[in-house]
């Protein structure tokens, strides 16, 4: 983030200003992807009519960055209708895809209409490892075909690599490809659970010694050292701190209309069909829950070591039974950066000593027997 | 002397934020602000007004400025946007365009 961006979000958090929005037009999915957190059905999408709307309300309320995703957005037959609407409304559009359906016409339609960015899943260089991942042969074939029609039409393009235990050993290919075709190209380990509480995906993340590999490549994370120190102590203003931007300057909008604090985030706080989304954004009392919690706040957390500078994800927290409790996945990040296990994990050893501490009564069990 | 007419690049993103405009370029993503008189020019760059209209109707009502002085500033003011791809300037009137058109929010 540049560092007026940066400015620019504190002056909407002060404010209270939904700068950024996630908006899913759909989840259905031409893809099929082994980790997707998501349920490919159509469960009564939003109308054209509708999103236009939601478009006009976010505009009034102040929205900048508007990213469109899905689901796959161009299985949408309204798709670059909406997209015309956007612009109109001068959005900063961001556009997330697996690019399958773009053609020549479709990148120069995307050209025309003035877009910031398009950002393309690309899980290997290999097609036999890509396409064992999104369930559908010839699909990275066609996800680089998109790439090069967007790239010819001078389109800033954006490579995302979602690292599994699966595809692993191939982000320094992805990441050469990316250099080769001028693209940019973003690395990231999270995998979340399913939004219906499923979590049987997170088994395939990179864990433990793999992602400790992953944290201690210069190419992807800079200064090594730096970067998988020991945080400092939190001070004071660490822990007046807000967790993250959700709720605050960001949310999210379902393909349903309803409103989240953050993709990641699965808890409703309204439906934009059965009321304004600002006035849900105000008003809703679960996103001002949201947004009351400070870094002080946190059960666990604030007696963690990392306290400081944890990428501790409250969504992810939430799915894990306590908005204001530990996520753990973040919690095994820390760990892999730095050595150092966190409160959360040290609570759970603590625990499991516990059990054992009560499995050491065998005249018990002998006399129950 | 030759009037100048002002027009929004269609092609940028923009937003208000507290009074402010936030202009991101349609060329390389780089985000502007425009202090109070320059989001004024912008909000009135309709390519139809002419400059000197805008700043005699919008810019000399709201500030303490000679006409000639803010005239001088707001061609100043233009250019440079202009350079940034944010406005086109013209000497002629600007065709609107079927995209941006409401530079008010």
């Amino acid at each position: 983030m540049t560092n007026l961006l940066i400015e620019m979000t504190e002056r909407a958090r002060v404010l209270g200003v939904p700068l950024s929005v996630q908006l899913d037009l759909t989840y259905r999915c031409n893809e099929r992807c082994v980790h997707c957190y998501l349920d490919h059905d159509d469960h009564g999408e939003m109308t054209t009519a509708e999103i236009k709307h939601l478009l006009d309300e976010m505009a009034e309320a102040g929205v900048f960055i508007l990213t469109l995703s899905g689901g796959e957005i161009f299985l949408r037959k309204d798709f670059f209708e909406i997209l015309e609407h956007a612009r109109r409304l001068m959005f900063c559009v961001k556009l997330k895809t697996n690019g399958i359906l773009i053609r020549e016409r479709e990148a120069a339609r995307i050209r025309d209409l003035g877009i910031e960015s398009i950002q393309i899943s690309i899980y290997s260089y290999r097609p036999e490892v890509h396409d064992a991942i999104t369930l559908v042969p010839g699909s990275l074939k066609r996800s680089l075909t998109a790439i090069r029609f967007l790239k010819s039409q001078g389109l800033r393009v954006i490579v995302a690599n979602v690292l599994m235990a699966e595809n692993m050993q191939d982000y320094t290919g992805v990441r050469a490809l990316a250099t080769e075709m001028g693209v940019e190209c973003t690395i990231d380990p999270t995998i979340t659970p399913m939004m219906d509480g499923n979590r049987s995906t997170l088994n395939l993340g990179v864990r433990d010694a793999a992602l400790r590999e992953v944290f201690r490549d210069p190419e992807l994370v800079g200064d090594v050292d730096e970067f998988c120190a020991i945080p400092a102590p939190a001070g004071e203003s660490d822990l007046e701190a807000t967790p993250c931007s959700a709720g605050h300057t960001a949310c999210y909008v379902s393909p349903y209309g309803d409103l989240f604090p953050c993709v990641q985030f699965p808890l409703p706080t309204g439906n934009v069909r059965k009321q304004r989304f600002e006035d849900i954004w105000r008003h809703s009392e679960r996103m001002n829950e949201v947004r009351s919690i400070r870094i002080k706040d946190l059960t666990t957390c604030t007696q963690c070591t990392h306290v400081s500078n944890c990428t501790r994800c409250p969504g992810l927290a939430f799915m894990e039974g306590n908005m204001r409790g530990p996520s753990s996945l973040d919690c095994e990040k820390s760990f892999a950066r730095t050595g150092v296990a966190s409160a959360n994990m040290l609570a759970k050893k603590r625990s499991g000593a516990n059990l054992v501490q009560i499995r050491a009564f065998p005249d018990l069990a002998a006399a129950t027997a | 002397m030759s009037r100048l007419f002002v027009a929004r690049n269609p092609r940028v993103a923009a937003r208000s934020l507290d009074g402010e405009m936030m202009i991101m370029s349609g060329r390389d993503s780089t985000l502007f602000t425009l202090n109070r008189t320059a989001t004024i020019l912008w909000q009135a760059a309709d390519g139809r007004t002419p400059l000197d209209e805008i700043v005699q109707t919008r810019i000399c009502a709201e500030f303490d400025v000679t006409p000639a002085e803010a005239l001088q500033d707001a061609e100043t003011l233009a250019r440079d946007l202009a350079s940034h791809e944010i406005l086109q300037v013209s000497e002629q009137p600007i065709q609107s365009t079927s995209l941006p058109s409401e530079g008010s929010r």
